[in-house]
């Protein structure tokens, strides 16, 4: 593609006259190159680090009292003794294909490809990573903006006092508190705590934990799962994710408007008088995207990555478990194509927040 | 309404009336006061004029007009009656419906003032839609109608360009076509032509002044120079230390003024310096071509002589390439051709290549020695440093060196260890010209040295560079806008214009009769202090106009 631009520029315009690509255009072109560099450069120590590994797929499989011979033999079936070299090239040239190769778990007769191993399990971790951002980033952004628009009201001071607390938590710590919480549903009653408490608030603790849903405390999905089963069985998971991402997003969202409320044009609507909801909305907001959005994806980036034990309390099946996994079994491709993607997404959303920033620029959008 | 554009305007009933008004401001950890018990009256249809210089409180008057306070400031006593209601104690949402609406603003920096997000139309009607003075489409209309008036260019389309596609001159205009959205009765403007070109200026104040006119508004002209109130203002009221020192009618202001401070500002600038023709010149600028980034080209084909001991006044407009001069001087920014011979030798264009003793001999000061001046670091360490650097002073000698340059700047030892930001800003601009002198240079470039200064502050500035060139010889190219400057120091002047030399030679060559078309240009957009100056220099153009498309 830039080949083909490059050629339409060489034989169409004489020398030093360059063709107007749009800006932003050029930019957006730049930064994905940039991201494949990136992304080239992240495989080299993925596989790197892989290789670093004490110990391979031969001998973790076939366990301390196998011979030598049998493990060279393992090694040799599944490529491991060829030069790290080739191994690398052949691998990376594969995957740029789009093969993910085979895992070390196949054996003759009964293939298993990296693609069908990852993907469904891709799917689940995706599936959380919508749902709780669906939910989070509107909810960040609006606690943000009305933060910002009541900033040092009680309103300001409890939204920030609260997703602070849910922040400082380790979310597994927030996740097994939300697991009691479902559980002391069915149980409180019959605790010796509250049998010391009196009656009434006995009663009426017990009723707001009933009015709580009863989700389920193991997100156990598998393909055959309906899609709104999937949804409630991934509520707790997603509910324990949202407390932890809201916070960083809703206090980047109020400190980005804030800032631009000391600018001169707010005091020109101000003096336009217009209303406090009007002047964050439409002077403020429009200004502040740039940070707002890195933040989220940021965020949005950690859904993704990031979210392995909350995997693990809740077993749900996602990719984070099955990477860890694949690293106990010494299962390389497998192991290697979840740390590629895991780039490719942080890559992916990165490469986003700075085309929105852009396109929020009117500057950048509307050159002279 | 549109036929009472002629000169005698109908001043009707009480519109604004200001009564004991004390506005405080908020830094270091206390409350200053900033306006103390103004009065201040306003006619239908009158401009009152605020004129003093920085820190009078002028600002903060006007926008107290609007019974609004700054973030940082708050209105601690008085009233402003509009119409009969206080400002001050009506809720706020009485004053919003009463902002934009009925009174609007008009601030000096329109470029920060606009909304970066928003295209320009959306911003002029926003005021009418969201007041429900009138209909999108309705306001859409009226505001083309507002630019055609105010003589911007396009007005079908303008609307739809962002703030930073269009110039400031025109974005000053669409400020003010914004301000007039729901015809206000009161319109405070704050300096709104300060930040503009002289050329520019003109423009926008014949628009000002027409518009105002047409719509019979009462306004509220803040600003600092006296000769721009004295075309726009009916009525002048001084203001020094947040108080009033005197107020009047314009004509009587201007030729009788009651009060010993209001003469000193009156009193146009006394300094005025007979020139000297040299013709051994210490630095020679020889065809010299610069651009930016390899692209647009901002120098085009500059030839300049300064010579030894004197000063070369250099003047254009923003955009001229006049700052891009000093840059090329000092070498940041490399010319793509031509030659430098500084001292009868060749001299690198780039920095890079000069050795250390020739930049210790080229030494520049900027225009606004807060961004110059390193917020942490002393006085003492500001001056030194050069004195380190160059001439690896230390210890006794060092400290001598930097007693004996502050004598020179006329400041005491004992502001040695200060911050920048415990000074004042003529005293800042001394401390930028002490640390040029630390390296004992011969050649000094000032770029707008003294523009952000007060008048009274700007005087005493340039009567001590005067003064260290006599004593020391070095040489000046000073930078500036301003012609009375030029007057004050200058034996040599070289006129730019879009990145060329228009014209350039000694003093009274270039500012009497007969000038280069460019020159003639500049010199008579400058403001003087009579009443009728730009009614009649308006006409002169008007005729001049008529006549060449005649003839």
């Amino acid at each position: 593609m830039l080949a083909k631009r490059a050629a339409r520029a060489a034989d169409g315009a004489p020398l030093g006259i360059r063709m107007r690509v749009n800006p932003v255009a050029k930019t957006v072109l730049q930064r994905l190159g940039l991201g494949l560099v990136t992304l080239f450069i992240v495989s080299i120590i993925i596989f790197s680090a892989i290789a670093m590994l004490p110990g391979d797929f031969a001998k973790a499989t076939l366990g301390q009292s196998a011979t030598p011979e049998t493990v060279a033999a393992l090694q040799h079936e599944i490529g491991l003794d060829r030069p790290p070299i080739q191994r690398y090239f052949s691998w990376i040239g594969k995957m740029a294909q789009g093969d993910f190769g085979s895992s070390f778990a196949s054996r003759t007769g009964y293939r298993r490809t990296v693609a069908e191993i990852i993907a469904p399990r891709l799917y689940n971790t995706m599936f959380l990573a919508v749902m709780t951002a669906l939910v989070a980033v509107p909810l960040a952004l609006g606690l943000g903006i009305l933060a910002a628009l009541y900033r040092n009201s009680w309103f300001d001071r409890l939204v920030n006092t609260v997703t602070l607390t849910t922040i400082s938590f380790p979310e597994f710590f927030v996740a097994y508190i939300l697991a009691f919480l479902i559980i002391s549903r069915d149980t409180f009653a019959g605790t010796q705590f509250a049998q010391s408490l009196p009656v009434w608030l006995a009663v009426s603790i017990n009723w707001t934990l009933n009015v709580v849903p009863k989700f389920p405390t193991l997100a156990n999905i598998s393909d055959q799962t309906p899609f709104w089963e999937h949804v409630w069985r991934a509520a707790l998971p997603s509910i324990t994710l949202t407390l932890v991402i809201v916070a960083h997003m809703m206090r980047m969202t109020r400190a980005a408007i804030i800032n631009m409320l000391s600018s001169p044009y707010i005091d020109m609507a101000r003096l336009k008088g217009m209303r406090p909801m009007v002047i964050v909305l439409r002077h403020a907001l429009p200004n502040a995207w740039a940070p707002i959005v890195t933040v989220v994806a940021f965020n949005l980036a950690y859904l993704i990555v990031g979210v392995v034990v909350v995997e693990v309390v809740f077993v749900y099946p996602g990719v984070g478990q099955l990477m860890v996994d694949a690293v106990k079994s010494r299962d390389v491709p497998v192991v290697q194509a979840c740390a590629l993607v895991f780039a490719a997404t942080y890559i992916l959303l990165n490469l986003i927040a700075d085309i929105i920033s852009i396109a929020t620029n009117p500057r950048l959008l509307h050159p002279r | 309404m549109k036929n009472s554009s002629g000169t005698a305007r109908e001043k009707g009933t009480d519109l604004l009336k200001v009564r004991n008004l004390h506005v405080e401001g908020f830094s270091d950890e206390r409350w200053h006061p900033i306006v103390r018990g103004v009065d201040l009256s306003l006619k239908r249809g009158e401009v009152l004029g605020l004129i003093g210089e920085s820190g009078a409180g002028k600002s903060t008057i006007g926008l107290a007009a609007m019974g609004y306070a700054k973030p940082g400031c708050r209105i601690t006593q008085g009233s402003v009656l509009f119409d009969g209601v206080d400002l001050l104690s009506m809720t706020e949402a009485r004053r919003r419906r009463l902002r934009g609406s009925r009174i609007a603003y008009v601030a000096q920096s329109a470029a920060a003032w606009f909304n970066p997000a928003h295209r320009l139309l959306d911003q002029t009607v926003e005021t009418a839609v969201a007041h429900g003075i009138a209909s999108r489409d309705k306001a859409n209309s009226d505001a083309i109608d507002l630019y055609r008036r105010l003589q911007l260019p396009e007005p079908e389309s303008i609307g739809f360009r962002y703030p930073h596609q269009v110039s400031g001159g025109q974005l000053q205009r669409a400020m003010t076509a914004m301000a007039m959205a729901c015809r206000p009765d009161l319109i405070v403007f704050d300096e709104p032509t300060t930040a503009l070109d002289v050329t520019t200026q003109v423009e926008v104040l014949a628009s000002i002044r027409r518009i105002v006119e047409d719509f019979n508004t009462a306004a509220i002209y803040v600003t600092h120079d006296l000769a721009v109130v004295a075309q726009m203002a009916d009525r002048i009221m001084v203001l020094r230390h947040g108080q009033t020192v005197e107020e009047a009618d314009t004509r009587q202001m201007l030729t009788a003024p009651a009060q010993e401070y209001t003469r000193t500002l009156w009193a146009v600038r006394k300094l005025a310096k007979p020139e000297i023709q040299t013709h051994d010149h210490i630095l020679s600028i020889d065809n010299v071509t610069a651009a930016y980034a390899g692209r647009v080209k901002v120098l085009v084909d500059v030839s300049i002589k300064v010579p030894r001991g004197r000063t070369v006044a250099v003047v254009g407009e923003s955009g001229s390439g006049k700052s891009t001069l000093a840059r090329v001087v000092t070498g940041l920014l490399p010319a793509i051709s031509g030659s430098i011979s500084f001292d009868a030798k060749p001299l690198p264009l780039s920095l890079k290549e000069r050795s250390k003793d020739l930049l210790r001999r080229i030494q520049m000061i900027y225009q606004s020695p807060d961004s110059a001046l390193n917020p942490r670091q002393t006085v003492e360490e500001i001056i030194a440093r050069p004195l380190e650097f160059y001439l690896g002073l230390k210890g006794q000698q060092r400290d001598r060196r930097i007693a004996e340059l502050m004598h020179m700047i006329e400041m005491d030892e004992g502001f040695l260890d200060r911050l920048p930001g415990e000074l004042s800003g003529g005293q800042k601009q001394r401390i930028c010209l002490a640390r040029a002198l630390a390296a004992n240079p011969e050649l000094i470039i000032c770029d707008e040295v003294t523009s952000a200064l007060d008048q009274i502050v700007q005087e005493e500035m340039l009567t001590l560079l005067m003064r260290l060139q006599r004593e020391l010889g070095i040489s000046y190219i000073f930078i500036t806008h301003d012609i009375a400057t030029v007057r004050a120091i200058a034996d040599e002047v070289v006129v730019m214009h879009q990145g060329k030399v228009v014209e350039q030679g000694l003093k009274t060559e270039i500012l009497t009769p007969p000038h280069a078309a460019y020159t003639e240009l500049l010199l008579s957009s400058v403001p003087e202090m009579d009443p009728d100056w730009l009614t009649t220099l308006l006409a002169r153009r008007k005729n001049q106009g008529i006549a060449s498309a005649a003839g």
